[in-house]
């Protein structure tokens, strides 16, 4: 093989390499927090009501607090916000309803600080968030928290527009 | 297309072979002292490998920031013992220390014996005249070894380059992610992965002979701690409670391992005998209590807690009691490294969203800042206490940088490949 095919080839694979490199990372947008309206008009019988915590079909319904699972927090901080209580609430309903349902909460933090410390800190986020679901109702065998610490950032880039995203619990449901 | 195929693997295996630290000296010192170390004679019936003895112990000096090292192109002429040494020439190319020697196979065949000497320029003396015996694929473990020798000879503080480094590497984002755990010597050559998951990996640590790194793996669901022998990949898992199971820290004899555990519901300390499994706690707070670290005399263990509203660093004896404050200086002081004679404690120090490199003095209670910022965290000292590892950004990657004690050398150690972060010095392997 003459030289200017091997340049070639390995132009094509270091920029195959470097366009994987730059692929933009995922990055969750900010959650609606309000209220979903009710449904202006009621078309068919099946229809779904969006304030029906208890309907699993509401985790795809986009006007539905249950398709909301991501709570985000302040800086070094564990306290629920008001605006993310009413998730937390549809939450918890459907949890109650469905003793079969069972979530993880997954705690997480952003890249400030030390990264032990924060495992400790996305884990009393994720316990702020199952001690508000364990109040409202759901039964403490149905709910387990798993602190992830800064390893699993949604966003990677070292500014406020980023870390918050990245400060965060997740509500996965293990079981529906 | 097998030419393709041959080719591709061309580059893949250059590139791994380029995935090593680089390193930049990024603030140097003005004193540092002018040595030749002239290339050695091989004698050896082996050919002469690519990288030569006396380049290593050059590198290594120079990377220590207290040694200037003439150019190889500089020098005019090559000694090959005592007596063809003209001292003169140095002394024009104001240097003032002079290193010689040889390579050949050592008796019986089993590797080679580096034959070296130091003499001092202006007094003619031999400061140093040693055999350094090593086996055939551990030319620059020599060369590292002889590089120590000279160091100390020349600052009375014992060495460190033949010692090695642990640390955490990420490549990907999101899903698609893959963490490693590699050691490497301590000038970054030779990297190997002891471990590899798509799960989060951290908190590296060596027991205190070298041959074994507890961590952090997240390849169950959970945190979960694990010992693994770094020369056969033997391992043992050693804790995954419920909750958190981190920061693992042997003690200096290596029997136990201080860690954090959050089964009770928050992280406390506790310490587990390794022999017989038992844990015994250490603090009891609602607070997060995490990152323990052993004094050198084990009559303390530091960790950090937030009691105080934030993370601060507290000190608890080994045996139980009341932990007490140790820093009192900014908002966050995390994740302690206590230097080799103790005096020195080493930190994450953060200021609004600077995170920096400090020292504290144990003596005097002085905080001193070392590093630029502004996301530095993960300090680690040499074994000899003369230099900080620790990990800082470029961009949106971690890499990891070196300090000096005083904070006048800094040098950077670049990885070609993803995130590298939580270096950990190993102590001297004997």
């Amino acid at each position: 093989m003459n030289t200017t095919w091997r340049f070639l080839l390995a132009l094509v694979f270091a920029v195959s390499i470097s366009a994987c490199k730059t692929t933009e990372p995922e990055t969750d947008t900010a959650p609606e927090v309000t209220e979903p309206e009710p449904a202006t008009e009621v078309t068919t019988a099946a229809a779904i009501d969006p304030r029906d915590y208890t309907d699993p079909r509401n985790f795809d319904n986009s006007e539905s607090l249950l398709s909301k699972r991501v709570i985000y927090f302040d800086f070094d901080k564990s306290e629920v916000k008001s605006e993310y209580r009413s998730i937390v609430a549809a939450h918890a309903a459907y949890v109650s309803a469905h003793g079969s349902a069972r979530v993880t909460l997954e705690g997480h933090a952003d890249e400030r600080g030390t990264r032990e410390y924060n495992l400790g800190l996305g884990e009393r986020r994720g316990n702020a968030i199952s001690g508000l679901l364990s109040a409202a109702g759901a039964m403490g065998s149905q709910l387990d928290t798993v602190s992830y610490g800064e390893e699993r950032p949604v966003c990677r880039v070292s500014d406020e527009n980023c870390w918050w995203q990245n400060r965060r619990v997740e509500i996965v449901y293990t079981a529906r | 297309m097998r030419k393709i195929i041959f080719t591709l693997l061309f580059l893949l295996v250059s590139q791994l072979a380029q995935a090593k630290l680089e390193i930049e000296i990024i603030q140097g010192n003005a004193s540092a002292l002018p040595i030749a170390v002239i290339p050695m004679q091989w004698q050896s019936t082996d050919p002469h490998p690519q990288t030569g003895v006396a380049d290593i112990v050059s590198s290594d000096l120079y990377r220590s920031g207290l040694f200037e090292p003439l150019d190889e192109e500089d020098m005019v002429d090559r000694p090959v013992d005592a007596e063809s040494i003209r001292y003169g020439t140095w002394r024009l190319l104001k240097v003032d220390y002079i290193v010689i020697g040889q390579v050949k196979d050592a008796a019986g065949g089993t590797g080679y014996d580096i034959t070296y000497q130091l003499f001092d320029v202006h007094t003619q003396e031999a400061l140093l005249s040693q055999i350094t015996t090593v086996g055939f694929g551990d030319l620059r473990f020599g060369a590292h070894r002889v590089a120590d020798a000279i160091y100390e000879i020349l600052t009375g503080v014992a060495g460190a380059f033949s010692t090695r480094i642990a640390y955490i590497s990420a490549t990907g984002i999101g899903n698609d992610q893959n963490y490693q755990l590699f050691v490497a010597d301590a000038d970054g050559f030779n990297p190997q992965a002891v471990v590899g998951s798509p799960e989060p990996l951290l908190s590296p640590n060596w027991s205190p002979d070298g041959q074994r790194l507890a961590y952090v793996s997240f390849e169950k669901g959970n945190s979960a701690i694990y010992v693994q022998s770094v020369a056969t990949g033997q391992r043992e898992l050693v804790s995954s409670g419920k909750g958190i199971n981190g920061a693992p820290a042997f003690s200096p004899d290596g029997r136990y391992m201080a860690m954090t555990l959050s089964a009770s519901g928050n992280p406390e300390i506790y310490i587990r005998d390794l022999t017989t499994g038992q844990k015994t706690q250490l603090t009891t707070h609602w607070a997060i209590d995490t990152e323990p670290v052993w004094s050198p005399d084990s009559q303390w263990v530091y960790f950090t807690s937030d009691r105080g509203g934030k993370p601060q660093i507290y000190r608890v004896p080994v045996t139980g009691g009341n932990p007490s404050r140790i820093t009192l200086e900014g908002d966050y002081n995390a994740r302690a490294s206590i230097s080799p004679d103790g005096t020195r404690i080493a930190m994450a120090h953060g200021r609004g969203n600077e995170y920096r490199i400090a020292v504290l003095d144990t003596d005097t209670g002085r905080v001193r800042i070392l590093t630029p910022g502004v996301l530095d965290e993960s300090p680690s000292f040499a074994p000899n206490g003369s230099m900080i590892l620790y990990a800082t950004r470029e961009g949106s990657r971690g890499v990891l940088s070196a300090v000096s004690v005083d904070g006048n050398v800094r040098q950077r150690l670049i990885l070609t490949e993803g995130d590298v972060r939580e270096p950990a010095w190993s102590p001297v392997i004997r």
